[in-house]
């Protein structure tokens, strides 16, 4: 099981599950982040987290600790 | 007729209020919430208001801003939505719109934008995707201002028809089943065009809605079983299942009305984002960038300004001007004194910071449109974010060093509420300008110089913000559930002139009016304690500041503030002093030890100073001091940003409650270290040193948790 966290930048990555339950979880999926949607890591940030994805033509960043509950494939 | 205008953060909806309403706006907040509340009437149009709801991406139950949305649509039910998206980026932007199509009320798109996304080759058939949408769609630029006109004009129409659109979305089948089982159960008394709504929060259990429902015991409980059956059936949860269909509605609607001829090719804004959150040369750049915005807000234009404000127009032109007025009118004594002393000077305390802030707003909001604010806080989030704060934090913390009026002020850019609330308590932690003078006095008087003196309380401030931050977000007031970092990076873009200097002329004006209340109304009840006394004649006027009412609090105050090691009535009253601005302890200090004026240093009381404290008890004074409550005019500033008395009382009170512990256990245990001093109160701090330590590692809350549940797991 790898998730967002593990995958290496410059990689595009598809989302098969999203773990965990309320806010945390919510805001991840209403951002666009779903089941079967494809990912490319741009970046990390100069300190070493949060990342920065594209995810559905946009920009978005997000830290390590929440990208551990998106499974990626 | 009420327009509620509707879309995600960075459409371009605060433009496009602009260019409707013009001038005519109303700024205020939401009840029982900081989120900022916008009104304005429509430019051309008579009884027509335009509400801007705040910028949001959905309608969940878990922020403020998006609950208030939900709250405003559903029970003020304004005539028409006009909701924008922003058409370089549809496929979310549409995702509130899916949400929105289904409140029941009239709707229009306004697509912004999509001028932009044609440079890059691709197109939008606006006709298709109002017909796929079942809405009305119009194209619009609102920077440029160009569809503006037919966008009002198929607004108004809608509105006033009261035109409700058709909803093309469906769900799958065994979604759209349990939905219309709840319809049945339990929404029947509902209007109509809000029953699919309701229905569909119910089906995700939405907490805000199910509390309205308790009363359904028995449907409720059946009706939770289909729910779990169709979860089961569709193997997720219900709040995702709805997420996942609205995204593949969208796609399907995308594919069918976005025509993509561009080879995506490297746009300048991900040229730029390269260059300026690159590994290595973000933080190089972002110190450069932080450098200018300091440099000139707080050490050149915006000082010279202030500096101005304060020490000619409000001491050499205004007050003269005034008095000798006063005087030909032939205004009594003590009514001169009031209005000189009291008023005039109150009025100065509160404008004097208003150029600088003004200064520091045109930045922020620079920074903020056009794109950089979200890289600051992408770049500055690891560090901060272990304290509690955001990685936004860190501008008001470099403003702070300067004046921390407009560093409190900055923290407005923070969405999140608990991390800019904890920014405004920590903020002023930060020894600013003012209080430069007092340290070099201290330094002087008492450590003979020393060069440490003036890097150790600044050093000291940091540590409070960092040791406050790891109490604070593991007290009851800031734990809850940790708000995901979930943030989006803009494209970048050049602001417009008129935007940046409306949102500087807004944040200025609300500081001049609520903080402006509080400043003034402190320094009258400071002159009044300070020029009014028991004489030899009995209560009346004294120019004698030991007879003073201020010298009696003073004595009140000393009494508590013994165990820091500095108990006598003088520097009570110096303290109190500092209130009003902190480098009036240097001048009220002088003042008592009977010297009319001195110099910005104190030098000339340093030899009295220095024979009354000793190295731990004058180091105690200084340290209770830059970290105690600030100013009035920052207090006022805190006022204003928390929006919430409660919540100023709670900031100041700790400060003070910190800044005497801090200054208590340095009085204390120095005693014991450098004098061998030990007693009850050395007992105490000791005890106190390890309540303290014992905050600052303990658990949080959730720690707690987590750590049962893993060993629930466990075993």
């Amino acid at each position: 099981m790898v998730t967002l966290k593990e995958a290496k930048v410059g990689s595009t990555v598809r989302i098969d599950k999203i773990n965990g339950s309320g806010a945390v979880k919510r805001r991840i999926m209403d951002m666009g982040l779903t089941k079967g949607t494809d990912i490319f890591i741009r970046k990390v940030a100069p300190l070493g987290d949060p990342v920065e994805i594209t995810v559905r033509g946009y920009e978005l960043s997000l830290r390590k600790a929440d990208a551990e509950i998106i499974v990626v494939v | 007729m009420k327009i509620a205008l509707a879309g995600n953060p960075n459409s371009g909806k605060t433009t496009l209020f602009n260019v409707l309403t013009g001038s005519n706006q109303f700024v205020g907040n939401w009840p029982g919430v900081t989120v900022e509340k916008k009104e304005g009437k429509l430019k051309g149009h008579k009884g027509i208001s335009v509400i801007d709801l705040p910028g949001i991406y959905s309608l969940s139950p878990y922020t403020p801003e998006e609950v208030i949305t939900r709250k405003f649509l559903l029970e003020e039910q304004p005539d028409v939505i006009l909701n924008i998206v922003d058409g370089t980026n549809l496929e979310r932007n549409l995702y509130l719109t899916t949400q929105l199509l289904e409140l029941g009320i009239p709707l229009v798109l306004a697509v912004n934008m999509g001028d932009v996304l044609a440079k890059s080759g691709d197109n939008i058939d606006y006709a298709k995707l109002g017909k796929a949408l079942g809405c009305q769609v119009v194209a619009i630029s609102a920077l440029k201002g160009t569809g503006i006109k037919e966008m009002v004009d198929e607004v108004l129409a809608v509105g006033r028809e009261n035109k409700l659109h058709s909803i093309m979305h469906k769900y799958s089948g065994s979604v759209e089943h349990t939905l219309a089982h709840i319809e049945e159960a339990l929404l029947h008394d509902l209007p109509l065009n809000q029953q699919r709504w309701y229905a569909i929060k119910i089906f995700e259990q939405d907490e805000l809605v199910m509390q309205k429902f308790q009363a359904f015991g028995a449907e409720l409980e059946h009706i939770k079983k289909d729910i779990a059956e169709c979860e089961k059936e569709m193997d997720d949860d219900a709040e995702s299942i709805i997420i996942a269909e609205r995204y593949s509605f969208i796609e399907k609607v995308i594919k069918d009305c976005l025509r993509r001829t561009g080879k995506s090719k490297m746009s300048t804004s991900d040229k730029i984002d390269r260059i300026v959150t690159n590994r290595f040369l973000a933080l190089p750049i972002f110190a450069v960038i932080m450098t200018a915005v300091y440099y000139i807000s707080v050490t050149t234009v915006g000082t010279w300004v202030t500096d101005w404000t304060n020490d000619v127009l409000f001491e050499e032109i205004i007050p003269p001007a005034i008095e000798s007025f006063l005087v030909a009118v032939g205004c009594a004594p003590l009514l001169q004194s009031l209005i000189l002393d009291g008023i005039v000077a109150g009025v100065g305390a509160v404008l004097g910071f208003v150029p600088q802030i003004l200064v520091l707003f045109i930045f922020l909001a620079f920074l903020e449109s056009c794109g950089y604010m979200a890289r600051i806080a992408f770049i500055m989030d690891r560090i901060f974010r272990r304290f509690g704060l955001s990685g936004k934090s860190f501008i008001p913390m470099l403003i702070g060093t300067g004046c921390g009026i407009p560093g409190i002020m900055a923290s407005r850019t923070i969405e999140n509420t608990r991390d800019r609330r904890m920014t405004i308590m920590t903020t002023t932690f930060i020894p600013c300008g003012a209080k430069l003078p007092f340290i070099a006095l201290m330094a002087g008087a008492v450590f003979g110089g020393a060069w440490w003196v003036a890097p150790s309380a600044y050093f000291m401030g940091i540590a409070a913000i960092i040791c406050s931050g790891i109490i604070l977000k593991k007290t009851k007031m800031f734990a809850g559930e940790v708000a995901p970092f979930v943030m989006e990076l803009p494209a970048y873009h050049w602001p417009t002139v008129g935007n940046v200097l409306r949102s500087m002329w807004e944040r200025g004006w609300s500081f001049i009016k609520k903080a402006g209340t509080i400043i003034l109304l402190s320094t009258i009840v400071i002159w009044f304690l300070s020029g009014f006394g028991f004489t030899d004649q009995g209560f009346g006027v004294t120019d004698d500041i030991n007879q003073s009412l201020l010298a009696a609090v003073g004595s009140a105050f000393a009494v508590i503030f013994a165990p820091l090691g500095w108990g006598s009535w003088e520097y009570s009253v110096a303290t109190i002093g500092g209130l009003v601005a902190k480098e009036n302890i240097v001048a009220t200090l002088g003042i008592i030890f009977g010297f009319a004026e001195v110099a910005e240093d104190g030098v000339e009381i340093w030899g009295l100073l220095g024979a009354q404290l000793t190295v731990v008890s004058g180091y105690s004074f200084l340290i209770f001091n830059l970290l105690c409550a600030p100013c009035f005019a920052a207090m006022g500033a805190i006022r204003r940003e928390m929006n919430n008395g409660k919540w100023t009382a709670f900031a100041i009170g700790y400060q003070c409650a910190f800044a005497y512990f801090v200054a208590f256990t340095i009085n204390q245990l120095g005693n014991l270290f450098l004098f061998g001093t030990f007693g009850i109160g050395t007992v105490i701090a000791l005890i106190a040193l390890v309540g303290f330590v014992y905050l600052l590692v303990r658990k949080s809350p959730e720690e707690k948790l987590e750590k049962t549940a893993a060993k629930l797991i466990a075993e």
